[in-house]
């Protein structure tokens, strides 16, 4: 790099550093002039948002950081101590506490518009892949974060999570006494969580800056599903798109900062302001609102799995269940391969639109079983449905649609695409555009 | 490449030039592959087991128990290793109906005799085997489902008076710990 590429900035001071680091010739070609499609509908704000979130966590969680004591017999009282007596620890905790929540709608609208415009189809294989790895960070990173307080929930939320692995045949006890660090859940287990509770966020930061630059590389998805065909198809980054996120994160923001301020523990379950009990677990433990569905996927695997007629038991209950709560995520990294159609987006696929919509409400009714009594009940007059077989049926809804894909891109018969991005934009222009833009009506 | 091409020339065991021989530098790429395997193994481990109970969290391992005030009917809770260990000093009724299963009925087969060194004293490790809730039926006016052990509340697993499970989603009986009489009336579990 003898001759790096003449920076042409009006600013010498930028110049001169642009010309030995290009970070400003950088910014103005990825963030800048870069070419976006010019259809974006509010629902691609959410990478963004996302982003924003996530900056919100690492600033908060510093500085709730430098208050929190890490220790079995000060964590709950020191979140006690932020709330009341640190000068704005109220605030800064219930930013952490809600934007956590907040991080994770922002995140499932992200992945549910991925999926519903079919952004993970190729090119953009491992762009997906790497939105699902950062998922399972926050996961992993969100779990962690609600045992610090060390409530009730905390306590035996960990309990439950970790006792998961205790399924694995042989090893899982083993590994279960290594994740604790002794023989409960405990002060080395806090430890731990703490320390990799503050890693994973700057782990989540730099696979973000993987999935972006992947994202740069094959340029957005767009919510027509085909791919831009020239300038006329493209806007530049800037100023297009960075004011119509602005305008998103905004808005988002704002029913952020209403929960904040007058709903803080909205999200939140009351048996965690009771300090950890090692002696007394609370009647109804549950996760938080975004583990729900898979929760519900875990409690809904009650039978083992054995060989017909023989009596062999090949898979416990208990390790089904754990099995399934994992291949609900796992099976997000095979799903470009599983959907055989060429069609990305869902306006165009009627069959597949129709199963997402599935998918959708298989979702939300996980997510409500997952926060009922393992022995509750619907009662439809003199009818009475438990609520675990309203689980299973919704967890085969869960599985049904990821692994009916390839069949689907088989026997449907998408609807005609349009000929290119600008056509359908700008209306009925050409007659032929007119003909094509059709189906766009209907969507 | 230029000794891949030179080796052809030579044929098998000529070995005039020094590396020419291309399984010695394949044993060579191997074994100092493996020696990097084992150097990487050997630094990882430390790191690894570090993670593992510390040696005063294995100091506390074990906890002395005094019998005596315990009266017939009755059961405490003790810790052991952060764990409830449920000691039940129980009525004859309750040896009984532990004693008068069949035992092939049951999924995690074990008799009675097994599982408790003195008929009387039932000691096991209050812990659901399901994921780790705490059940009740300590005192007698918790709730001890119907074959008269103990009740888990978090997924309904029902265990009976020498701790096997019966009924719910636990697949095992609650661990008995190992445990020693020192005297009639006292015991070191651990």
């Amino acid at each position: 790099m003898a001759h790096g590429p003449s920076s042409s900035f009006k600013n010498p001071v930028v110049n001169w550093l642009d010309q030995r680091l290009p970070i400003f010739t950088m910014i103005q070609k990825e963030y800048g002039v870069f070419p976006t499609p010019r259809n974006f509908n509010y629902f691609w704000n959410f990478g963004a948002i996302a982003m924003i979130m996530l900056v919100t966590m690492i600033v908060s969680g510093i500085v709730l950081a430098m208050h929190y004591t890490p220790n079995t017999n000060l964590a709950f009282n020191s979140v006690e101590r932020i709330m009341r007596d640190v000068n704005f620890g109220w605030l800064i905790r219930y930013i952490h506490m809600n934007g956590a929540s907040f991080f994770f709608i922002a995140v499932y609208i992200h992945i549910f518009r991925g999926l519903y415009y079919g952004s993970y189809k190729k090119p953009r294989e491992l762009l997906w892949i790497i939105g699902v790895v950062i998922f399972l960070l926050m996961m992993a990173t969100a779990f962690m974060g609600y045992v610090l307080p060390w409530g009730q929930m905390s306590f035996w939320g960990a309990t439950v999570i970790t006792n998961l692995f205790s399924a694995l045949p042989l090893v899982g006890q083993d590994i279960v006494t290594l994740l604790w660090g002794g023989f409960s859940v405990d002060n080395p287990t806090l430890n731990r969580f703490f320390a990799l509770h503050y890693l994973l966020p700057f782990v989540i930061a730099a696979v973000v800056f993987l999935h972006v630059a992947a994202l740069h590389i094959t340029g957005s998805n767009n919510p027509l599903g085909v791919e831009p065909k020239g300038p006329q198809d493209t806007l530049p980054f800037h100023p297009y798109y960075t004011v119509k996120d602005s305008f998103g994160t905004v808005v988002y923001l704002a029913i952020f900062a209403a929960f904040v301020f007058y709903a803080p523990n909205f999200f939140g379950e009351p048996d965690n302001y009771i300090q950890a009990n090692p002696m007394v677990t609370p009647p109804h433990i549950v996760p938080e609102w975004y583990f729900l569905p898979y929760y519900a996927i875990l409690r809904s695997i009650t039978f083992d799995i054995s060989i017909p007629f023989t009596g062999l038991k090949l898979i416990e209950a208990k390790l089904g269940g754990v099995i399934a709560m994992f291949g609900s995520i796992a099976i997000l990294f095979i799903l470009p391969w599983l959907d055989t159609s060429p069609v990305r987006s869902a306006r165009f696929r009627p069959i597949f639109k129709k199963g997402i919509l599935a998918f959708l409400v298989a979702f939300f009714l996980l997510m409500y079983v997952g926060a009922q009594t393992a022995d509750a009940a619907w009662h439809l007059g003199g009818l009475e449905i438990p609520l675990v077989y309203v689980g299973q049926f919704a967890t085969l809804v869960y599985f049904g649609f990821f692994l009916s894909l390839p069949f689907v891109g088989l026997i449907e018969k998408p609807l005609p695409l349009p000929a290119s991005i600008a056509k359908p934009v700008l209306g009925g222009g050409a007659s032929a555009a007119g003909a094509t833009a059709k189906p766009m009506e209907k969507a | 490449m230029a000794d891949t091409t030179q080796t052809a020339g030579h044929g098998p065991g000529s070995g005039s030039h020094s590396g020419g021989d291309p399984s010695r530098r394949d044993f060579i790429y191997l074994a100092a592959a493996a020696t990097g395997v084992v150097g990487a193994a050997v630094t990882v481990w430390p790191f690894i087991d570090s993670l593992n109970p510390a040696a005063d969290t294995l100091a506390l391992a074990s906890t002395d128990v005094d019998l005596a005030p315990v009266q017939v009917g009755q059961s405490i809770t003790v810790t052991w290793r952060g764990k409830p260990v449920f000691i039940r000093h129980r009525t004859p009724e309750e040896i009984k109906s532990a004693t008068d299963v069949n035992v092939s009925e049951l999924r995690d087969p074990q008799k009675d005799a097994d599982r408790a060194k003195k008929p009387e004293w039932l000691v096991v490790v209050g812990i659901c085997t399901h994921l780790g809730c705490i059940p009740l039926g300590q005192k007698n006016s918790d709730p001890r489902g119907e074959y008269g052990g103990w009740f888990c509340p978090c997924h309904g697993s029902v265990y009976d008076t020498s701790g096997r499970i019966r009924k719910g989603p636990a697949p095992r009986n609650l661990e008995v710990p190992s445990y020693a009489f020192k005297t009639d009336t006292s015991i070191r579990i651990g």
